[in-house]
């Protein structure tokens, strides 16, 4: 297999230890099969006691109205389209692992896309909860869509940035959820052909669509997985463009700058990453995957995090440089008043974001700080926490001081309601992962297959010595031809 | 569904898949199919198979998806009810770049996989024979059909020359029918 060898030696192996294709699939299907451990229940109903949580917190508001939130004039928008931006940016690191580092052939991207991708539908499922709660008359959702309605019809605004963002989520939550299931369906299949117990065979019968691993199929396969790959890219990139344009749209100082779209891009991507390695340490260890997901995937993670952290960093900057070069007096009060000054009634938590975003993520220049699970661990909660409060910063500090003084708004501070509708879909968040984690493998199996005789360690061993062997070949070769 | 016999060679290593399949080829055999537990590449044009055209039908579908967009957005804010908003022109193509785009990636996506599942006959509740489950694990499994001409003991030998581990001679359904994985019974069977 001379094809082989064209992996660099200089790479480490990303999956670890002796592993044959049998092995494999024994090691990501034994937490599937075995009964779930005491750690999984606990933590999935801690989810779902949160989950409960957020379900009375809507209810409660669904009852009596979105008063129920500490909401005024000027602040429409609070902690719930907060909440909304940042749930939307976590899911942009999993279509980025799954698709535009398949564009990109980078093979470490095997071991973390099927949870990142799982992570990316929960998050899509968790932002879309936002908008359509804050509606207060949940009732009439559906008129967001443009359906032939008995009112004209009175078709919707196409023009409004709220409208494509209609399409941009439900467009996002459904290609991402085909990618992510037409590749889960080889990997259900063998689920289900090793199944020993009825109701799993007839289960993983079902999800598996009758997968038989044809040759033709797979053909197919790959062709629908690369060009899905394809459409997710732009997909992705238009999805938080189009988040960011409902602020940039507007004409409101702190929103009305162009440079959001690919700020946001990059902080969502940044937000995502931090997310992803979240789940991740903590799967790797409970599912006891750590040799699919090695130092080696949270190292270059940790490079992603640095990467998208600085890029994050140069627009806060850039934004800041326009807002006083604009020479616009309302637009730099509002960096200057609202932001910069700390003694300004949110001051703290542009500095909190400037801290956790910009700063913190420096440390990862360091090798062994990349390496370090300890630190990985903090630091993709302190960034979350950051990318957190940048959203908050942008919509809150924008629109509490209005052009005019006299409408300037009091000091607004969630109610328990608000907090508790965003824990909820923490709730719903971990619950959907929880279960997946134990229903589905975490870890794209036939994947896995796919590049172990390339980046497998037993075989990467052997692989250096008919390296060496060739080059030695080739040199002897060139000493005859002098 | 009729079913029909079949020779079944097992390989362990797809580096023996390879040159076993050249010489099955060769040899002149009905190669019926060879199921694998991931896609190897290279395998499809081994066994000469043409290229799929499910490239085409995401772009058909994509087209089909710009032109809903836009053709629709204008019939609707232009002649169906069109409103002032501003001031705008009501043909305002720019602010529709976005719903635009959105539906052509929806339309060729949602267009794909299902074209995917069709043409590969996969839906829920379909059941299908695959000579041998660890061909979703480790396992390279070759099917050959037998025909009127086929020696049946000497495909068998022939196999195990080319290096397949395991030979069997076995009689299965070709299509799919629906059914169980959790049970042998064929739904709807008359016998």
């Amino acid at each position: 297999m001379s094809l082989l060898r064209y992996e660099s030696q200089v790479r480490s192996p990303l999956v670890d230890g002796t592993k044959d294709y049998h092995q494999v699939t024994e090691d990501i299907c034994r937490p599937v099969e075995a009964k779930p451990s005491r750690l999984w229940w606990t933590g999935f109903l801690i989810s779902l006691c949160f989950l409960l949580f957020g379900i009375i917190s809507v209810t409660t508001e669904v009852i009596y109205g979105t008063g129920q939130w500490n909401l005024n004039r000027t602040i429409g928008w609070g902690w719930d389209i907060t909440n909304f931006v940042w749930w939307v940016g976590i899911g942009h690191a999993g279509t980025l692992i799954s698709a535009i580092l398949l564009l990109f052939r980078q093979g470490w991207r095997t071991g973390v896309n099927r949870a990142a991708e799982a992570m990316t539908i929960f998050a899509v499922m968790c932002a879309g909860q936002f908008p359509v709660w804050h509606m207060g008359r949940v009732w009439n959702a559906f008129f967001v869509f443009p359906y032939p309605n008995s009112r004209g019809p009175l078709w919707v605004n196409f023009n409004s940035p709220l409208l494509w963002d209609v399409f941009a989520i439900s467009t996002y939550f459904t290609v991402s959820l085909l990618f992510w299931y037409s590749g889960l369906i080889p990997d259900l299949a063998t689920l289900r052909d090793r199944a020993k117990l009825k109701w799993r065979k007839a289960f993983y019968g079902v999800a598996s669509f009758g997968w038989t691993g044809s040759t033709k199929h797979w053909q197919r396969h790959e062709a629908l997985s690369l060009v899905l790959a394809g459409l997710s890219t732009p997909l992705v990139l238009s999805v938080h463009t189009i988040v960011s344009f409902d602020f940039a749209t507007s004409v409101v100082p702190g929103w009305h700058t162009t440079i959001f779209p690919p700020y946001f891009v990059a902080g969502a991507i940044f937000s995502g990453f931090a997310m992803v390695q979240t789940l991740l340490l903590i799967t790797r260890k409970v599912l006891s995957l750590e040799d699919y997901i090695t130092i080696e995937h949270i190292d270059v993670m940790n490079k992603v995090i640095v990467l998208t952290g600085s890029i994050v960093g140069i627009a806060y900057l850039t934004e800041l440089f326009m807002a006083w070069y604009s020479a616009v007096d309302y637009e730099w009060f509002a960096f200057k008043e609202n932001r910069l000054n700390l003694d300004s009634p949110y001051g703290w938590s542009y500095w909190l974001m400037m801290g956790c975003n910009v700063l913190s993520p420096q440390i990862f220049w360091f090798r062994n700080m990349r390496r370090n699970l300890f630190v990985t661990f903090f630091m993709s909660i302190l960034v979350n926490i950051g990318m957190w409060f940048e959203r908050f910063v942008i919509i809150v500090t924008s629109v509490y001081r209005d052009y005019l003084p006299s409408s300037w708004s009091t000091y607004y501070t969630p109610t328990i309601w608000e907090v508790g509708f965003y824990l909820g879909t923490f709730g719903l968040f971990f619950t959907c992962y929880f279960l997946f984690s134990k229903f589905f493998p975490v870890i794209a199996i036939a994947e896995i297959k796919h590049i172990l005789k390339k980046n497998g360690e037993n075989y990467k061993a052997k692989m250096t010595k008919e390296e060496e062997d060739t080059v030695t070949q080739f040199g002897e070769h060139h000493l005859q031809e002098h | 569904m009729a079913k029909k016999k079949f020779i079944v060679g097992n390989f362990t290593d797809e580096a023996v898949l390879f040159p076993a399949v050249k010489k099955v080829r060769r040899a002149g055999y009905k190669l019926h199919d060879v199921f694998t537990p991931f896609p190897i590449h290279g395998l499809d044009k081994e066994m000469g198979l043409r290229d799929t055209s499910l490239h085409t039908a995401g772009f058909i579908f994509g087209i089909t998806g710009t032109t809903t967009a836009v053709s629709f957005i204008t019939w609707a804010l232009t002649i169906d009810w069109a409103i002032n908003f501003g001031g705008k022109p009501y043909f305002a193509l720019p602010a529709w770049i976005p719903v635009t785009f959105e539906l052509t990636v929806l339309f060729a996506a949602v267009g794909m996989v299902l074209t995917f599942c069709w043409l590969c006959q996969l839906a829920p509740f379909v059941k299908k024979d695959h000579f041998n489950p660890r061909s979703t694990d480790d396992t390279f499994v070759m099917a050959l059909e037998c025909t009127s001409a086929t020696n049946d003991t000497e495909a068998k030998q022939f196999l195990q020359t080319i290096g397949a581990t395991d030979v069997t001679i076995e009689t299965r359904e070709t299509g799919w029918w629906l059914g169980s994985y959790a049970t042998d019974k064929m739904r709807f069977e008359k016998n």
